[in-house]
């Protein structure tokens, strides 16, 4: 409740910290469950249907449990024409991993991403908040064998 | 030309405050608060600034009209959210110069009497946040913002908002409600933001690399300013280059410099020696261009005559082995996602384009798909509340307009040309 009071000083009304106050609830239950978008309903004494509403429209609120580390692949015409595509079948290939999925053993969540501004050096990636550019088909499994 | 928006970027200690100091920042601010809000105001106009997100709106004319509203409070919104594909021009601000915009808002904020001001940083950014949230915390103890700025009277405070994840938010109006804690949809204007923007109250909302540009214009004076680059629209300018060249990246140049210089003197030319087929001028919402329009100046008033736009000045380059029915199927797959949905013939129109792209590039391509996709994109353009859909529907006439060859021969042989 004390990040909520600090964010809030940040607005001229409630509402105005709804995004951030959803990225709080995120961030503490791994995912925006019901409980947690009322527990953010309640904190800004907003309706839980507004809140709801909200939270659907943005892709970066998940709205199912996610996996240990959450893999944000972007695949938009600079990573495509660098080969992005040929790393989203490499990863089913290799963890059973699908877009919008996660491998059963829990450890990674895949999402497409549309652009996250690393286009000099495509394919690029997040993991967790971590950034990784210049992806090949060697170098993307170096990288993600570092997240257990 | 002598950099300033990626001044010094290459340093390590680049994004602290103490080394912008040493190298002379914040001096803009200091001049800036020994003159009248007008007079900054007035210099802006006169420099011929013009907005550095894609719509190339004057920035002085902007701050003029948000200036004039009698309401207050006013608030200053630095657009943060790099979302068009290509785009990667205000990451090495953001992460690397972040004093610079900070010092741009501030004096921007002084001018325009605005007292709140919020960061709309996209949510893909997370490196950018902590620099960012870092470099407002250092100002505000060296007394740059906060109340009574460097003793003036003067009052800013600062913020970052995160976005989390909608292309549709880097539309102002859009921006607006999302900072307002809703769904991102665009709001139709007039009203426009300046009189009517965040909570109904004025706002001024200016792209990363437009506010950076204004330590620079009251540095130097909009005189000396207007000596950069192309006369009509001057300033440096900062072009995304990404794709088939040798060398991919963010060059700073004067405004105006020509896609041919671009891409073969700053860029090393076409990766492994290859052939040119098409470039981007502006990010993927602006019409593809065919190679002979190389020698146009890259800017606002020339880019227009030969049918594409600026934008955000990101290059995007696709030499011979480049599917381009691909890539404008991918384009589609994109507004599709991110079409907020509000307007009916983007919601729609783009889902179709796609799909029918799709067949086509698929080899399932049917006579008449060509004609099919130019009667939707047609009924798209001109026909909603922001510019996503007009500039799906343009992407989509301007590949078939100057590469008909590669759609044809998709549609004849089930099969793309490349690989051929």
């Amino acid at each position: 409740m004390d990040e909520i009071k600090e964010i809030l000083k940040k607005y001229p009304d409630r509402r105005g910290a709804l995004l951030p106050t959803l990225y709080v609830a995120q961030k503490a239950y791994g995912w925006l469950s019901q409980e947690a978008l009322e527990e953010a309903a309640k904190a800004l004494n907003l309706p839980p249907a507004t809140v709801k509403g909200v939270a659907t429209f943005y892709a970066m609120y998940k709205h199912k449990p996610m996996g240990r580390h959450l893999i944000q692949l972007c695949t938009n015409v600079a990573c495509m024409i660098m080969g992005a595509e040929r790393l989203v079948d490499l990863l089913k290939e290799r963890y059973g991993l699908e877009p919008g999925g996660t491998t059963e053993d829990g450890r990674f969540s895949l999402v497409i991403m549309e652009c996250i501004g690393a286009c000099d050096r495509a394919p690029a990636m997040l993991v967790d908040t971590d950034f990784h550019a210049d992806l090949n088909e060697n170098n993307i499994f170096e990288i993600l064998e570092k997240y257990e | 030309m002598e950099r300033f928006l990626l001044k010094n970027i290459d340093n390590p200690e680049s994004h602290r405050l103490a080394f912008y100091e040493a190298e002379g920042g914040y001096g803009s601010l200091k001049k800036a608060l020994s003159l009248k809000p007008e007079e900054i105001i007035g210099e802006v106009k006169n420099s011929g600034l013009r907005g550095r997100g894609g719509a190339g709106f004057p920035t002085g004319m902007k701050w003029d009209f948000a200036s004039r509203d009698p309401k207050f409070p006013k608030y200053l919104i630095c657009n943060a959210d790099e979302g068009e594909p290509g785009t990667f021009k205000d990451r090495p601000i953001l992460e690397k110069n972040p004093h610079l915009l900070i010092e741009g808002m501030i004096i921007s904020a002084y001018a325009l009497k605005a007292e709140k001001g919020y960061i709309y940083l996209r949510g893909e950014y997370p490196y950018a946040k902590v620099v960012l949230e870092e470099a407002i915390k250092e100002a505000y103890e060296k007394g740059y913002l906060g109340d009574n700025i460097l003793g003036s009277g003067f009052k800013f405070d600062l913020s970052v908002h995160q976005g989390a994840g909608a292309y549709i938010c880097g539309e102002e109006t859009a921006l607006i409600e999302s900072i307002e804690g809703k769904r991102g949809q665009p709001r139709i204007k007039p009203p426009f933001p300046v009189n009517v923007g965040a909570w109904g109250m004025p706002t001024v909302v200016n792209n990363v690399e437009t506010l950076a540009n204004i330590p620079l214009i009251i540095k130097i004076g909009s005189e000396e300013y207007k000596k950069i680059g192309n006369p009509e629209c001057p300033g440096p300018k900062l072009y995304c280059v990404s794709g088939c060249v040798e060398s991919p990246g963010v060059y700073e140049l004067p405004m105006g410099t020509t896609l041919r210089e671009i891409i073969y003197e700053h860029c090393g030319g076409i990766r492994g020696g290859g052939e040119l087929k098409a470039v981007i001028p502006g990010g993927i919402s602006t019409p593809v261009l065919t190679p002979d329009k190389l020698d146009t100046m890259m800017d606002f008033v020339s880019l227009p005559k030969v049918g594409s736009m600026l934008g955000s000045g990101a290059v995007m380059v696709f030499d011979q082995s480049v599917c381009l029915v691909r890539v404008c199927w991918r384009a589609m797959k994109f507004f599709e996602h991110e079409s907020c949905g509000k307007c009916t013939p983007c919601r729609e129109g783009v889902s179709w384009m796609r799909t029918v792209l799709e067949r086509i590039e698929s080899g399932f391509g049917r006579k008449g798909d060509i004609e099919l996709l130019q009667d939707v994109a047609s009924n798209i353009a001109g026909k909603t509340f922001c510019p996503l859909g007009d500039g799906a529907a343009g992407v989509v006439l301007s590949f078939i307009r100057n590469f008909p060859e590669e759609f044809d021969y998709h549609i004849e042989h089930k099969k793309c040309m490349v690989e051929a």
